[in-house]
């Protein structure tokens, strides 16, 4: 649905995205996941026809960006991050503009802007001009538009950026409600918030694609080492001792919580090796109290920091 | 066509809106209605002072509504135009680069050419509507007086052509900043040039003198407040109209290739 070959972007000398390249499937949800200024927004401008690349081509549906814009953007729901929103307009009354210059013919405009309106949940809204709504429903406008000409590709740029936790929550299932027959690329640098929505993560930072698979791959990827966190009531030194003389562990740290009057221990296994039971059958033959065992599971944001870290050192190394 | 019907509404939309409108259409027809007395009431007291010195009368030939009042009426539209529709074409690309909605507009699969057509079009509907409300005037002279009807016509013509080539020219320099001032100054400052560049004619040769003239909005306006119409002129604004209008489109244009 859209293919990416060696996509580069310069301004002036500075360099915004470098040599990107990826395909996304039909009905696909892939997440663009990069710290501020890693190219996610460049990368989203080229696709949706805003801005022209340095070299490289990009397609939509099999029509080129740059050669065959107007197809492209037929076929295109965008949202900028900053939501840009004719103010003075009220709700229905843009939405029916943006339909009209989408190409809904004129009998559907009404109905087509009144379904939407329901979908993202603006019904109530459809009195208000939109300088008057909050930040949420601002966004939901953003979508609405995005989503007026039922668009087979959907471009969002940092969807939820600046929404409350529950309009977070209320977005997102919006976005996976959409999925049916769609494909969707968005971006975001809330790490838990791609792996929840989406099918396929690409990493970028400083313009490059640094890592783009699975998410649950991206962790297994990591995950190699296992490690544990426990709290165990008992002499903090004998417990660490113990822990330590137990096979396959290769690191046990105690944690402070003086709050607390069981102590709390890290702990890391051989690779490959998860050895929990281990931990409570020595609390058990010790007659501690075991209160907590948990397997420390690395999330995305850990896998994040260790490519683009690991990406760091590497050509610090090189140097 | 269709993208332009609707850019042209929701154009003329935000002018209502938002003030922009209001406050323009209004200081235009005070502007416009108080030049109008003092044209009518002067043309008034010299009429009297005709009836009653015969001198008078013999130094104007005979008084004629349509040359002293009429005339002077619509060159003085003309000044106010120069000054009122600079403001009311600054908006149009400028406003959307601000805040970013250019973004959007451009991602719609909406040609350039429909973009700044409907752009232009919304202005010229408003400036339309201020030529309009300035039309009572002129059924005033005919109430009290005899204006000929021909020389009202082409001269509104040669304003509506005018107006057209102000807006073009302000929708043009519109689309080359994204700060409303300085589209407003650029704007201002070429109308002024272009309407003023026939005052160094008597300074320059005579072919030099001839581009000068043609180049200058006023020369071209002389005609029409005469009554007559001149094919060259209504090619002049309508070129100068074409001109700015395919250079908004190029302008816009620039954005998807300039890298």
């Amino acid at each position: 649905m859209i293919e990416v070959q060696n996509l580069t972007k310069t301004y002036g000398g500075a360099r915004g995205i470098d040599d990107i390249s990826f395909n996304v499937e039909k009905g696909e949800i892939i997440g663009f996941l990069g710290p501020n200024g890693a190219g996610k927004t460049t990368t989203m401008r080229i696709l949706t026809c805003f801005m022209p690349a340095t070299s490289g081509s990009a397609s939509i549906a099999g029509f080129d960006v740059f050669e065959d814009s107007l197809n492209v953007r037929k076929r295109l729901g965008y949202l900028p991050e900053t939501v840009p929103l004719y103010t003075d307009m009220q709700v229905p009354v843009y939405l029916r503009y943006v339909a009209g210059l989408k190409g809904i013919p004129w009998r559907q405009i009404n109905s087509r802007v009144g379904e939407v309106m329901e979908k993202v949940g603006l019904t109530h809204m459809a009195h208000k001009f939109i300088a008057e709504l909050s930040k949420g429903y601002r966004q939901r406008v953003g979508l609405a538009q995005a989503l007026i000409n039922d668009p087979q590709v959907l471009v969002l740029d940092e969807p939820t950026v600046g929404l409350d936790p529950k309009q977070i929550i209320e977005i997102r299932s919006l976005i996976k409600g959409l999925q049916e027959e769609r494909t969707i690329i968005l971006s975001s640098h809330i790490l838990p918030e791609v792996s929840m929505v989406c099918q396929r993560v690409i990493i970028i930072d400083e313009g490059r694609i640094k890592a783009m698979d699975t998410p649950e791959n991206l962790m297994a990827q990591i995950h190699s080492t296992c490690r544990v966190r426990t709290r165990i009531s008992g002499p903090k030194d004998s417990v660490l001792e113990g822990l330590r003389a137990i096979d396959g562990i290769t690191k046990a740290d105690s944690v402070d919580n003086t709050s607390n009057s069981t102590n709390g221990f890290d702990v890391e296994f051989i690779d490959g090796f998860d050895g929990s039971h281990l931990i409570a059958r020595l609390a058990a033959e010790k007659r501690w109290d075991l209160h907590e065992l948990t397997l420390a599971k690395m999330s995305l944001e850990d896998i994040f920091i260790k490519i683009v870290t690991d990406e760091q050192v590497k050509a610090e190394d090189g140097k | 066509m269709r993208n332009f019907f609707f850019i042209l509404t929701k154009e003329f939309r935000s002018y209502f809106n938002s003030p922009i409108a209001f406050v323009t259409i209004t200081i235009f027809s005070v502007l416009t209605g108080y030049y109008f007395y003092n044209i009518f009431a002067g043309f008034g007291t010299l009429s009297f002072q005709a009836q009653t010195y015969p001198m008078i009368a013999s130094r104007y030939g005979a008084l004629n509504v349509t040359e002293f009042v009429i005339r002077p009426f619509i060159g003085t539209i003309s000044m106010v135009m120069l000054i009122m529709l600079p403001m009311l074409t600054m908006r149009s690309f400028s406003e959307e680069k601000k805040s970013g909605t250019i973004e959007l507009l451009l991602t719609y699969p909406v040609r350039d050419g429909e973009v700044v057509l409907g752009k232009f079009a919304g202005c010229m509907v408003i400036f339309c509507t201020m030529l309009m409300i300035s039309f009572p005037c002129v059924l005033l002279i005919e109430y009290f007086g005899e204006p000929e009807w021909g020389v009202i016509i082409t001269g509104y013509l040669g304003l509506l052509l005018m107006g057209s080539a102000f807006i073009s020219l302000g929708v043009f320099m519109s689309s080359l900043s994204e700060n409303q001032i300085v589209a407003a100054v650029l704007t201002f400052a070429c109308l002024l040039i272009f309407s003023l560049v026939n005052y160094s004619v008597g300074f320059v040769g005579e072919s030099m003198a001839k581009v000068l003239e043609y180049l200058s909005f006023n020369y071209h306006m002389r005609n029409f407040v005469k009554g007559v119409i001149d094919t060259s002129d209504i090619i002049y604004y309508l070129l100068f109209t074409v001109f700015f209008l395919f250079s908004s489109m190029r302008s816009l244009e620039s954005k998807r290739w300039r890298a």
